[in-house]
């Protein structure tokens, strides 16, 4: 089994304050892995950790193998961030100019364009139903139009690990079953791992086969089956929370 | 002089110079702008042109052609203002402040000290593009050469870590890197504009024409071509208009700029 995240004893703290404390985990490729915890419980800072956004990890840090000082091969990797409508409302950049920030980790210097990108960019389009915007700016569209332009741009380099922070706040319920299809395709007929935060366990875990259930460390990480039917995490979070995080599971 | 043909004013080799070495700044002034005003990092520019003013001062007093020092002083006061923002964890525009208000008062003092150059550090302020030199013209079209093959080389990682530093982060671009880049080049360029505008108007020219096309563009590539092309048009018109209406260059350059933000905002209230 390829193993896509080795994560040992992580630690991670801001000033004084302790955010994640000796998390340890593997991610196999394949896996559909929800993230799951309480608000503050590290999940953002967890994912941000590996991937080297805020310093540093204090801890064994290993991407598809290689220790993360040594990790260069980012096309493998597509991240969808929390809250892509942060960006700056007065940037003009359009649709396409979005998705094609994609290929830019599958390009060495000097990164041009070719048309098998062009060819590229416009399949990804297509994919998330998005074409007809193509020449649209980002910051005219909703917001869960941006989510799947921002999608699209974490597909491009076709990557082997999918990481989604939060993808589903903006979307309305359709465009949500829509989205969660489409990350499953992904997973089961490309063997795309992903790794999903979320806060709604009840959606994610029709599709998701394991459950990483964080609170500054790691309370929980196996088949989602298995947590629901745990008597230590019904002790843990009391019969109600544990029913509540698995109620819609099958 | 208002009599004056068409013809006979282009054929003065000042005005050519003029024309060739803004035109080339002009270029310079909206692409880096354009990242610029997108980074909300628009003051940089007025920051470092006040830095110039010192390093100007220090040429001047040392007896260096200021711009051969202005060049490297700028260039480390940029990098200061970046360093000063990530290790002393204070915000850019305070960062802008220190290094400006430092870069004002070196002057200040140095001028005061050498009691002789006072006119000459002050022509500095509001610049005069006609009366560049010919060797000034061939170290501006030199420098913006450089500079714009830069911007075009490293394009995509400018545009990625402007739209979204975090996500291009994770398309293996280096940030860090790619933002002394940008300030490097912004220096350099500031250095150069002080020609065109003078120190007390440099920013006018990086803000001006990108908010300009911010206002009317749908693509980022489309917003460059547009500041670009307002920015090279206010540059020849001002040139143009000061000449036969005897005013300043540099001021008249500004208000040009200034007339197509106000048009800008025009035609998107209409459209």
């Amino acid at each position: 089994m390829i193993k896509v995240l080795e994560i040992k004893n992580l630690s991670f703290a801001y000033g004084t304050s302790e955010i994640l404390s000796g998390v340890s985990f593997q991610v196999d490729k394949g896996n559909y892995i929800a993230l799951a915890g309480p608000n503050g419980a590290g999940k953002t800072t967890l994912i941000k950790t590996i991937l080297g956004l805020i310093g540093k990890p204090h801890g064994a840090v290993k991407i598809f193998g290689n220790d993360f000082e040594n990790f260069t091969d980012w096309k493998k990797i597509g991240y969808l961030p929390q809250r892509v409508n942060a960006f700056n409302p007065l940037f003009p950049a359009t649709v396409k100019e979005v998705v094609g920030l994609g290929l830019l980790s599958k390009k060495s210097y000097p990164k041009k364009f070719t048309k098998k990108d062009e060819e590229k960019i416009k399949e990804m389009l297509s994919l998330m139903a998005i074409s007809n915007l193509q020449d649209t700016p980002v910051a005219e569209l909703s917001g869960g139009q941006q989510q799947r332009v921002f999608l699209a741009r974490a597909l491009a380099s076709d990557p082997e690990l999918l990481i989604l922070d939060e993808p589903s706040t903006a979307l309305d319920p359709q465009t949500r079953q829509h989205f969660f299809e489409l990350v499953e395709k992904l997973n089961k007929e490309k063997g795309v791992t992903i790794i999903l935060i979320t806060h709604d366990t009840s959606q994610v875990g029709n599709y998701a086969n394991k459950l990483l259930y964080l609170d500054r460390k790691v309370i929980f990480y196996g088949p989602f089956g298995e947590f629901c039917q745990s008597q230590n995490m019904e002790k843990y979070f009391g019969h109600f929370s544990q029913h509540l995080i698995c109620h819609q599971h099958d | 002089m208002t009599n004056m043909s068409l013809f006979h004013f282009l054929s003065y080799g000042f005005i050519e110079r003029a024309y060739l070495a803004g035109s080339f700044i002009a270029v310079l002034c909206a692409m880096l702008g354009m990242f610029l005003v997108l980074r909300k990092l628009s003051l940089i520019g007025d920051g470092l042109s006040h830095v110039s003013f010192g390093a100007i001062a220090l040429g001047l007093f040392f007896g260096f052609y200021p711009f051969y020092v202005a060049v490297p002083v700028v260039i480390l006061a940029s990098v200061l203002i970046l360093k000063l923002t990530q290790k002393a964890k204070i915000y850019g525009d305070a960062a802008i402040g220190i290094v400006s208000s430092v870069g004002i008062a070196s002057g200040v003092i140095l001028a005061s000290l050498s009691k002789g150059f006072n006119v000459d550090l002050f022509s500095y302020l509001f610049g005069n593009i006609l009366a560049i030199s010919n060797q000034e013209v061939y170290l501006s079209v030199g420098l913006s050469l450089l500079v714009l093959g830069i911007i075009i080389f490293l394009y995509h990682d400018l545009f990625s870590a402007t739209f979204d530093e975090e996500y291009a982060k994770v398309s293996g671009i280096k940030t860090e890197t790619i933002n002394i880049v940008l300030t490097v080049l912004t220096a350099v360029t500031v250095v150069l504009a002080i020609k065109v505008v003078g120190i007390m108007l440099v920013s006018a020219l990086l803000i001006l024409p990108a908010v300009t096309a911010l206002q009317v563009a749908k693509g980022f590539k489309t917003a460059m071509i547009i500041a670009s092309m307002v920015s090279v048009l206010s540059v020849l018109l001002g040139i143009t208009v000061s000449f036969f209406l005897d005013l300043p260059a540099g001021a008249t350059v500004v208000m040009i700029n200034a007339l197509f933000f106000g048009l800008a905002i025009i035609y998107k209230k209409i459209t």
